[in-house]
C-alpha cells in the first residue's frame, strides 16, 4: 500500500509550520524522480523556499529542471491568471496585466475561492495536460489546506453559470480520482503537530473529495538504549558510581549523563504522542517515518538524507 | 504620559520590567515555535507576580493548555482563571488571569451588529450565503479580526495588560497589514463600481475591462451575488474605515509592545529575522525575542565534550572503574558508548543552533532563551515554570 504512493499522478503535501513539511515535499519528489519519473515539484505556499531544499536558485512559475527528471516551480497567481486566461478561456495573451491583475485581486479577495482555483488549479492542470509522471505539491500549512482543497466545490455551490463554473469540473474530477490524487500529512512526535495531524484528518475525509494517502512522521529520535540498559544506566547514575567514572575521567561526567537522560525522556514524550496518531488514524494509512538528523547541513544534502529514509519505508 | 522612570531604567532589561510598562503584549513567530504557549506563560508570570488584571487572547489553543489554565475551555467571551489553578501550582497570585479565545466567527457577526445601521441590515447581512464564506475568508479576516478584537477589549479598560498569541499567518506580516488592507479595500474603487445599482453603472473607460472579465469569469449571477451583498455591506464603509484605522493607531501605540517568539531551527529563525525588520520598518515597537526549546548549553561545554569522546573510545576502560558498583557489569561499556554518542550527536544539534543564534543580527534590548523542556506542560505549574524561564530575573 505504502509502495503505491509514488504512483500516484498528484500528491499534496502539507503539514503545520515547522515540521518539515517542504523538506518531505522536496525529498518525496527527488525520490520519484531518481526512481525514472518525471517530476514536478510545484510550490504554492506564498513564503515558500523549496529552492533552498534543492539548493538550484530561485524558481518562479516556468517549471525548470533542477535535477536530472525533476522540475521545480513556484506558484505566482498573476501568472497563473495570465495563462489561465489564455489557455482555458482563449483570451489573447493580455499586454497590460497591471489593470486586470488589480482588479482580479480585487474579485479574488472579494469572491471566496477564486484565488484557490487559481493556486490548485496549475498543478492539476499539468496532470491533466500529462506533462508529469508526478506532480508534488508543497502545499499550504495544514489550517488552509481544507479550504484550499474544497475551493472548486465551494465554486461549485456559489457559482451556477460562467466560465469558472465549467472550469470546476475536471478539477473536481481529477481531484477526487483515489488512483490519481493524494494527501501526505507531514508531522513530528509532538503534541501540537500529532494533534493537528488527527483533526486534519478527520476534516480531510468530511469537507473534501481528496483522499489521505500516506502520514509522514518526521524527526523521530532514535531509542538510546536497547533492553536491559536503562537500568544499568540509572545505576551508574548513583552517586558512588558517578564519582568512581569521575575519578577514572579526571573530568566530571554529569553533563554527559544529564544528556542522555534529556535524549531518553524526549523520546519517551514522543513516543506517547507516536503512540496516539497510531491508534486515532486509520490502519490502512500508512506512517512513514523519517529519523531525526543529527547534522549540521540543512540544504539539498538533508533532502538526499529525507529522501533514502523515506525510500527505505516505502520498501524500495 | 507614561510613567516617570529612573534614568537607568528607562530601558526594559528583562521581559518582567518589559510587561511592567505596557498595556499590550503581541506575541508572533512562526508555527510550531511554542508561541501560545509563551503567551500563555507571559500572562500567568505578569498576573503571579506583577499584580493588576491580565487577559491572555490566544488563537486556537490545545485543549490542554485550557487545562492548564484550569478551563474546561474558553470562548469568545473573556473567563477568569480559577485562583485554586495558581493555588496548585504552590503560588498565591498578586493579580487576577483572565483567558479568551479568538473565535472568528462570532467576531464578525458582533462587528456586523456593530456596524451595521439598523437590524435589517445587519441581518440581510447575516443571512447572506455569501456571508459564511466570506467571513471565514476575505481580506484575511483572521488577522483583521484578531486585531479588532483587540482594540474592542483595550478600549473596554477592563485589563491592565493584555498579552496577545497572533494567529498562524502564511506570512508573518499579514496581521500587521490587515487593518491597513481592511482600509483599503472598503475605500476601493473595484468594490465601488461591483456595488454601483446596474442602471446606473457609468460604464467608463477605466471600468469596462473591470466588468469584461468579472462577467466571463465569475458569471453574471454571481456578480449579482457579490454586488448585492457588498452594497450591503457598504453602509457600514465608515465605521469600518475608522475602525480599521484606529486599531492600527493602537498597535502603533507606546502602550503596545510586539514579542517575538522563535526556535533555533533554520525555518523559523529566518522568519523570526524577517519578521524583527518588518516591525522595525513599520515602526513598531519589538520588545522582546524569546528562543523557545534550545538545547543546553553543557551541549557546548568543552570539558563535557572530552569526557563524551572518552566514552566513546575507552568505554571498557572508563567501565572498568565503576563495574564493581553496578548488578551487571557487562553492560557499564556498552551503556556508556551509547551516552556518549548521544551526547556528541546532540552537541551537533546544539552547535547548529548556537550559529544560527549568531547569526540573529538585529536583536530587542531583551532576549529570553528558553531550554528544552523534555515533558509537555500540563499544569499551571508547568506555565510558570516557563514564564520564571523568560521572566529574566536574576536572583
Amino acid at each position: 500500500m505504502a509502495r503505491d504512493l509514488l504512483d500516484h499522478k498528484l500528491l499534496f503535501v502539507t503539514g503545520k509550520g515547522g515540521v518539515g513539511k517542504s523538506t518531505v515535499a522536496a525529498a518525496l519528489a527527488l525520490l520519484a524522480s531518481q526512481r525514472g519519473k518525471r517530476t514536478l515539484a510545484c510550490e504554492i505556499d506564498a513564503k515558500g523556499n523549496l529552492s533552498d531544499f534543492f539548493e538550484s536558485g530561485p524558481t518562479d512559475y516556468e517549471p525548470r529542471e533542477v535535477q536530472p527528471n525533476l522540475y521545480a516551480m513556484s506558484m505566482d497567481t498573476e501568472a497563473s491568471l495570465q495563462e489561465y486566461l489564455r489557455l482555458q478561456m482563449r483570451l489573447p495573451a493580455i499586454a497590460r496585466i497591471g489593470p486586470l491583475a488589480r482588479a482580479f485581486e480585487f474579485v479574488a479577495t472579494a469572491a471566496p475561492g477564486v484565488r484557490e482555483i487559481l493556486t490548485v488549479g496549475k498543478p492539476v492542470w499539468e496532470v491533466r495536460e500529462g506533462h508529469y509522471d508526478l506532480v508534488v505539491v508543497d502545499a499550504v500549512a495544514t489550517g488552509h489546506i481544507v479550504s484550499q482543497l474544497a475551493a472548486p466545490q465551494s465554486i461549485n455551490e456559489l457559482v451556477h453559470v460562467g466560465l469558472i463554473r465549467q472550469q470546476t469540473g475536471w478539477l473536481i474530477d481529477i481531484l477526487g480520482k483515489k488512483e490519481t490524487t493524494g494527501l501526505v500529512i507531514v508531522t513530528t512526535p509532538e503534541e501540537m503537530p500529532v494533534n493537528e495531524t488527527i483533526e486534519l484528518a478527520g476534516r480531510v475525509e468530511d469537507e473534501t473529495d481528496v483522499a489521505l494517502k500516506g502520514i509522514v512522521v518526521n524527526r523521530v529520535l532514535p531509542e538510546l538504549f536497547g533492553r536491559g540498559e536503562e537500568e544499568v544506566f540509572e545505576e551508574l547514575r548513583q552517586p558512588a558510581a558517578v564519582g568512581a567514572l569521575d575519578d577514572s575521567l579526571g573530568s566530571p561526567v554529569e553533563p554527559v549523563f544529564e544528556a542522555a537522560r534529556l535524549a531518553v525522556t524526549m523520546r519517551r514524550t514522543r513516543a506517547g504522542h507516536l503512540d496516539r496518531l497510531r491508534t486515532s488514524i486509520d490502519s490502512s494509512i500508512p506512517l512513514l517515518y523519517v529519523p531525526y538528523l543529527f547534522m549540521r547541513a540543512h540544504g539539498f544534502r538533508t533532502t538526499r538524507q529525507v529522501a533514502e529514509a523515506l525510500s527505505a519505508e516505502l520498501s524500495y | 504620559m507614561a510613567p516617570k522612570r529612573r534614568k537607568d531604567d528607562e530601558r526594559a532589561t528583562s521581559l518582567e520590567h518589559l510587561l511592567a510598562a505596557k498595556e499590550i503584549a503581541v506575541v508572533c513567530g512562526s508555527g510550531g515555535v511554542g508561541k501560545t504557549t509563551t503567551a500563555a506563560a507571559a500572562a500567568a508570570m505578569a498576573a503571579a507576580s506583577l499584580g493588576g488584571k491580565v487577559l491572555v487572547v490566544t488563537v486556537d489553543p490545545a485543549r490542554r493548555l485550557a487545562n492548564a489554565l484550569g478551563l474546561e475551555g474558553f470562548g469568545n467571551k473573556e473567563k477568569p482563571v480559577p485562583p485554586d489553578a495558581f493555588k496548585q501550582a504552590g503560588v498565591q497570585p498578586r493579580g487576577e488571569l483572565w483567558a479568551a479565545m479568538l473565535d472568528t466567527k462570532e467576531s464578525w457577526d458582533a462587528l456586523i451588529h456593530m456596524h451595521a445601521p439598523d437590524k435589517e441590515t445587519a441581518k440581510r447581512i447575516l443571512d447572506n450565503p455569501l456571508y459564511q464564506n466570506v467571513s471565514g475568508r476575505f481580506v484575511q479576516s483572521h488577522d483583521y479580526i484578531a486585531m479588532e478584537r483587540l482594540y474592542e477589549i483595550h478600549t473596554s479598560g477592563d485589563y491592565d495588560l493584555i498579552v496577545v498569541d497572533t494567529p498562524p499567518t502564511r506570512n508573518a506580516i499579514d496581521f500587521l497589514e490587515a487593518p491597513e488592507h481592511m482600509a483599503d479595500f472598503f475605500s476601493s474603487r473595484f468594490l465601488r463600481w461591483l456595488t454601483a445599482p446596474a442602471r446606473s453603472r457609468v460604464i467608463n473607460f477605466a471600468s469596462r475591462p473591470f466588468y469584461q472579465v468579472a462577467d466571463r469569469i465569475l458569471g453574471t449571477q454571481f456578480l449579482q451575488d457579490i454586488s448585492e451583498f457588498f452594497m450591503n455591506f457598504q453602509t457600514m464603509y465608515d465605521g469600518f474605515v475608522e475602525r480599521a484605522r484606529a486599531v492600527d493607531r493602537l498597535l502603533h501605540d507606546r502602550r503596545t509592545t510586539f514579542i517575538v517568539v522563535s526556535t533555533l531551527e533554520h525555518v523559523p529563525v529566518r522568519e523570526a529575522e524577517f519578521f524583527i525588520e518588518a516591525l522595525d520598518e513599520r515602526k513598531f515597537h519589538l520588545g522582546a525575542l524569546v528562543l523557545n526549546k534550545v538545547l543546553p548549553s553543557y551541549f557546548r561545554d568543552e570539558g563535557a565534550t572530552k569526557v563524551a569522546e572518552r566514552l566513546c573510545s575507552d568505554s571498557p576502560e572508563v567501565a572498568h572503574a565503576a563495574e564493581s558498583l553496578i548488578a551487571n557489569p557487562d553492560k557499564a561499556a556498552p551503556v556508556l558508548r551509547e551516552v556518549g554518542e548521544s551526547f556528541l550527536n546532540f552537541q551537533v544539534v546544539a552547535k547548529r543552533e548556537q550559529e544560527q543564534r549568531n547569526e540573529l543580527a538585529k536583536l530587542p534590548e531583551v532576549v529570553a532563551t528558553v531550554p528544552y523542556f523534555d515533558s509537555d506542560i500540563y499544569d499551571m505549574g508547568g506555565l510558570l515554570d516557563l514564564g520564571f524561564q523568560i521572566w529574566g530575573r536574576r536572583d
